[in-house]
């Protein structure tokens, strides 16, 4: 089916509830029918509402990204991809580009895989959820969005309309790094996302890190991304920072590698993503 | 997905308007082998993992595996059948033949349809963009050596011919 | 080297089967369609390892649209039989149960049923309602743990086989093997300088993109017509019509276009299965694997346990080797364990040696070759053995091969006497390239240097080529193509009678129409059935001469052939076209063929150079820079020459680096995805540098070698090597991959 507007989807939803799936890029979910990980009786195509397929950009109010907008719209955006690094790095690396031409930031989210490149990114841009549901829309934070490995606070009746992330100035700089043993197509063994905010005097005035298939959901790394405020961009004060992250590290040991390795990979990559989103705030 | 009504679809491939009936769960790699006998999209993994049926969608590349045959409602489709125009073989298709860039073939029309997408985009793509962009397809004949340097060939061909 | 100077051998034209394989319309086993066609579905073993209770299909029966269930049940039952593959055998009774379970599964993905039905959706929900009972039983999946005296037994029947001598109790080893050359214990006593590891590889899959496909049409008369994904139409319809117990000449294969092989796709796993569903139903059937049952449940390549132990003089001579190997069988016995013997020492003439090979079956798919098969196990140890020796004699890696190298004389440590052979040339020829000469410099970089082997053989093939109207040629022989081979045996053809490549018309036979040709496997297709070709294009210059002589008036002996393969007798030359017209004008139509079974392995070897850098902080290796140098005896098509070397070697990388069959605590693999399995991608590799090397075959008219497996060979031991130079770490494990090698780095830093 194919509704042309939020209203619709939230009633079909009402009726079907939980037998009823959403089918934005479909590159999750149409693999996850095939192979019998997710059932539905009915599959809702978003990609017909306006709403959910389109994406602005304000100064005052920043971006809002509607749920099913493909990854490439953000990397190939010459703005966009500039204001949002990290964003750009997560879109331009989620699977292929024969993914990335159907795959959604909004999709990506929801699916709420632990290790989902895109949801660290958002998390340290500080990103919402915006919902519709019976009631009307609410807002989550996307920190809290995820609930554990496949699993978001939607309830059957609600869907994800939009992400609102908010504007970036001149002194933001962001970035996604994770790591893959191979260079593409592949799932990460960490991902970290990487958020900061320089002062005047070039110092940290603000920071968010997030880290991504280290526990159950995506993380924010509070201690740690707390801990950089006030500090000099310093190599030995990103290492640091690292070092507190991996703290809140709680991986599992699978094909993907063992808990020591991906806790120790934490602190590299929190180190490699704010050297990179400190370099990028002050270009 | 279990079995529900067919659903008649109007789409356009290869230039030509086309419809068809497909089930909800049939995916549009499905609709084009089976149903339209258009059997040069491989199916190498069928979640979209080895590109082998990427075909283009409304003017980008997808792997046509992880698209319903519902979706592509008033869509235009691009198929390895329609890169040739008429008899004559698009440059990314003569150089893969003249630089013997493939081997047992199965991967090649992934290939194809994927190099014409971005040899269209940007037919002077440096070998790391090649790299980068077509790593969502699979070989496993070749070790790649020879698909880059006739991807390379063809945006040379193509600037000539432009 | 060889210097004859050829018009067509050495060029490098368009292949024949180029246009239809750009375009689309070449025809693979999944794109054939026959009327009435049912899609057919396998039902699988969840279980490692587990007795089959009892299969209720009554449900799926009832099912709209389902028109044949079969099980086990409905396979004849095959007595013990061994049956020549061409390369490698196979006892046909684990053949018929690995196609399909009798009364135990022994891996994840063994085949306990199937259905046909109108539509592959539905038969698959119709299998999904088949109700198996299945009794778990203790599984095992590590080599040595499988050896062990108390370890799960996967037959019951089963005793070693040790060089002839039979055991008395049943275990998981059918086979030891034990090879011996010299007194190698004495060697060692007299060495200057030992080294010794253990070395352990991952089970890996070929990989190839098309998963396996048949189709199967069985009439009302007893004629059993299959269309399929084979590397050998002749051995698949042998394999069948055994399995099926049926008259080998009530079986038609007809060898579609194949989306690769690399040694996966000899044995037959669909098209028994296929065929019993068509018979049941009166209705062609197609069946195609889906990628999770093609890493479950076709044929991967040996995971390995290695120790091997070298000796050396101060001089850097080395004396003395030991190699004990234990390579996986998989479900049923047969693995690759003889090969992986012959090869441990194959490129080092070694005076005293002593190897003992175990081949053993465990809770894991039936193994099947790949590319080399065995030889790429024991390069990885031997190669780095052979590094590390130069290292602590101080000398370099590559005067250390080259004093060791074998060449025409040197004794295998399994019997052969090497023929002329080229590994001192590709030595040479590394000493000479580009990149060896070429300093490496950079922190966390190095270089690493492996020598390879592959025997390379001949087996049968068969070549009947028709002469048409215009002095064209339709060539027909039976030996699929995978990777341009149709091309390059044409050109041997069109060499010898003085034509161009485009003026033959190759076309792969089925098992009806072609001669018997054994399978496309062994790096045996341009060698042995461009012999074929080029005998059959003798026999055509000889009939022809023959016939010239009643046109010109002359005896045959005084009509010559020249090298050009035209005809010339008393001051008068023509070209074969204009002679072929002319008998053709004169009523004589023309077919030449030709047999031939080339005994004498054809001897590849190679050597290559790699450079990586190493990513201290998290273990990931990029390939940097990448030689690889083989003798080809001679290039028939050097494209498709370095197509191989440049293809055996990125799988070779990827074997080293990422790829690997991990195994859950339950015995079942947990990466049967291509997006887990990690096959190299086109950003994970460099530019793959080939020098091909041709030192001339001499057992072939144009000095042919079989090229196709080698190039996988040396890679992990280079890599390892590279490694090694860059980082101080020795691996003794594949894969390679960044936790490993992290890890590895870690443990050696804390023991410095």
């Amino acid at each position: 089916m194919a509704p042309n507007s939020v209203s619709e989807v939230v009633s079909l939803l009402s009726e079907h509830g939980d037998r009823a799936k959403m089918l934005a890029g479909g590159t999750d979910i149409i693999v996850q029918l095939r192979e019998g990980l997710r059932e539905a009786d009915v599959v809702i195509d978003i990609k017909k509402i306006e709403d959910i397929t389109s994406f602005h950009y304000c100064e005052e109010n920043g971006l809002s990204l509607g749920a099913a907008v493909a990854c490439y719209h953000l990397y190939e955006h010459p703005q966009l991809s500039q204001l949002y690094g990290a964003l750009a790095d997560s879109t331009h690396i989620i699977g292929g580009w024969q993914i990335q031409s159907r795959a959604s930031v909004g999709g990506n989210l929801c699916n709420a895989s632990p290790a989902a490149d895109s949801i660290p990114s958002l998390i340290a841009l500080n990103a919402e959820a915006v919902i519709a549901g019976p009631e009307g829309q609410r807002t989550v934070a996307v920190q809290d969005f995820c609930t554990g490995p496949g699993r978001n606070v939607l309830e059957n009746n609600e869907l994800l309309v939009a992400i609102q992330i908010p504007a970036q100035g001149g002194e933001c700089g962001s970035a996604y790094e994770r790591f893959i043993p191979r260079n593409e197509m592949d799932i990460a063994v960490v991902g970290v996302g990487s958020w900061i905010r320089l002062s005047d005097d070039g110092t940290i005035a603000e920071s968010r890190i997030s880290l991504g298939a280290v526990a159950a959901t995506p993380l924010f790394a509070e201690e740690a991304s707390a801990s950089l405020v006030g500090k000099e961009p310093t190599e030995e004060n990103f290492a640091a920072a690292g070092e507190l992250a991996k703290k809140i590290a709680t991986p599992i040991s699978d094909m993907r590698g063992t808990d020591e390795y991906r806790t120790h990979l934490v602190g590299v990559l929190v180190k490699r993503t704010l050297t990179t989103a400190a370099l990028r705030a002050q270009n | 997905m279990s079995a529900s009504k067919k659903v008649h679809v109007t789409t356009t491939i290869n230039k030509e308007e086309i419809d068809f009936l497909c089930e909800p769960r049939h995916s549009l790699l499905e609709v084009l082998r089976d149903n339209l006998g258009l059997t040069g999209s491989k199916e190498g993994c069928n979640n979209g993992n080895c590109g082998a049926c990427t075909v283009i969608l409304n003017g980008r590349p997808v792997d046509s595996c992880l698209v319903l045959g519902v979706e592509v409602e008033g869509a235009e489709i691009e198929t390895v059948e329609g890169i040739a125009c008429s008899s004559k073989l698009h440059p990314v298709q003569e150089c893969f033949l003249e630089g013997a860039a493939l081997q047992c073939g199965i991967c090649t029309p992934g290939f194809l349809v994927a190099a014409k997408a971005l040899l269209d985009k940007d037919p002077n793509a440096s070998e790391e963009t090649i790299r980068f962009d077509l790593s969502g397809n699979l070989c496993r004949c070749a070790g790649y050596d020879k698909i880059v340097r006739a991807v390379q060939a063809a945006g040379q061909q193509m600037n000539a011919e432009a | 080297m060889t210097t004859t100077q050829y018009r067509v051998i050495g060029s490098r034209p368009v292949r024949h089967d180029g246009a239809d394989k750009v375009t689309g319309k070449a025809i693979y086993t999944a794109d054939t369609k026959l009327p009435g066609m049912l899609a057919g579905f396998v039902l699988r073993s969840p279980h490692a390892h587990a007795r089959v209770v009892s299969i209720d299909t009554s449900q799926a029966e009832a099912m709209p649209g389902v028109h044949a269930v079969i099980t086990g049940a409905d396979f004849p039952n095959v007595e013990d039989k061994v049956a020549d593959l061409g390369e490698g055998s196979v006892n046909l009774s684990y053949l018929s149960s690995n196609c399909m379970a009798q009364q135990k599964v022994l891996y994840r993905g063994h085949a306990v049923a199937a259905v046909a039905a109108t539509d592959v959706h539905i038969a698959e929900e119709a299998a999904k309602k088949i109700q198996v009972e299945y009794e778990v039983l203790e599984s095992v999946t590590w080599v040595l743990d499988a050896m062990k005296e108390d370890a799960p037994l996967l037959h019951d029947d089963l005793v070693t086989d040790s060089m002839g001598a039979k055991a008395e109790q049943p275990s998981n080893v059918p086979v030891h093997l034990h090879f011996e050359k010299g007194d190698a214990a004495a060697a060692f006593e007299e060495a200057d300088l030992i080294v010794e590891r253990e070395f352990r590889t991952a089970t890996v899959h070929q990989g190839y993109i098309e998963p396996h496909a048949v189709v199967a049409d069985y009439n009302e008369d007893g004629r059993l017509r299959i269309w399929t994904a084979t590397q050998g139409s002749f051995t698949c319809r042998q394999q069948t019509a055994e399995v099926l117990q049926i008259p080998l000449g009530n079986v038609l294969v007809t060898p579609c276009e194949i989306g690769g092989g690399f040694g996966g796709k000899i044995t037959v796993y669909l098209e028994p299965t296929a065929a019993l569903l068509s018979k049941k139903s009166g209705r062609p059937v197609r069946i195609a694997m889906t990628r999770a049952d093609v890493f479950e449940a076709s044929g991967p390549t040996p995971g390995s346990f290695m120790r091997v132990k070298l000796g050396a003089k101060s001089d850097g001579t080395i004396t003395a080797g030991e190699a004990w190997l234990a390579y996986d069988a998989g479900a049923y016995p047969g693995g690759m364990i003889g090969p992986g013997c012959m090869c441990v020492f194959s490129c080092y003439d070694i005076e005293h040696a002593v190897v003992d090979g175990y081949d053993v079956c465990l809770n894991k798919p039936k193994t099947s070759a790949y590319r080399a098969p065995g030889a790429t196990q024991v390069a990885f140890a031997t190669e780095q053995l052979v590094d590390e020796l130069a290292q602590k004699l101080g000398m370099c890696e590559l005067e250390i091969r080259e004093k060791n190298a074998v060449k025409e004389g040197s004794r295998r440590v399994d019997g052969p006497v090497y023929p002329p052979i080229g590994l001192l040339e590709c030595l040479d020829a590394l000493k000479q390239s580009d990149h060896w000469n070429t300093p490496l410099s950079g922190p966390n970089r190095g270089r690493g240097i492996a020598a390879g082997f592959w025997f390379g053989c001949g087996l049968k093939s068969s070549a009947a080529c028709t002469v048409n109207s215009d002095g064209t040629i339709n060539l027909l022989e039976g030996s699929t193509d995978i990777g341009g081979s149709r091309t390059s045996i044409a050109m041997q053809l069109a060499e010898v009678l003085g034509l161009e490549a485009e003026d033959i018309n190759p076309q792969v036979g089925d098992t009806d129409t072609a001669g018997y040709t054994d399978v496309t496997g062994g790096s045996r297709v341009t060698f042995a059935t461009g012999m074929a070709a080029y005998e059959a294009g003798r026999d055509l210059q000889q009939q022809m001469r023959t016939l010239a002589a009643d046109l010109w008036d002359c005896s045959a002996d005084d009509i010559s052939v020249g090298e050009d393969g035209s005809f010339s007798a008393g001051g008068k030359t023509v070209g074969f076209k204009e002679l072929a017209v002319e008998l053709f004008a004169a009523g004589e139509h023309l077919v030449g063929r030709a047999t031939v079974s080339p005994e004498c392995p054809t001897n590849g070897f190679g050597a290559q150079i790699a450079d990586v850098e190493v990513d201290p902080e998290t273990g990931k290796v990029t390939v940097l820079r990448y030689t690889t140098i083989q003798d080809a005896g001679k290039a028939i098509h050097p494209s498709y020459v370095e197509g191989q070397l440049q293809g055996g070697t990125v799988q070779g990388i990827g074997w080293a680096l990422n790829e690997e069959y991990f195994y859950q605590d339950d015995d079942t693999m947990a990466n049967a995805s291509f997006l887990d399995y990690r096959m190299p991608t086109m950003l994970d590799v460099p530019m793959i540098d080939t020098i091909i090397v041709e030192t001339g075959n001499p057992d072939h008219p144009y000095g042919v070698r079989g090229v196709g497996e080698t190039p996988i060979v040396p890679p992990p031991a280079a890599l390892a090597n590279a490694i090694y130079n860059a980082t101080d770490t020795r691996m003794t494990e594949l894969p390679m991959s960044p936790p490993k090698l992290w890890k590895a780095m870690q443990a050696n830093q804390t023991s410095e």
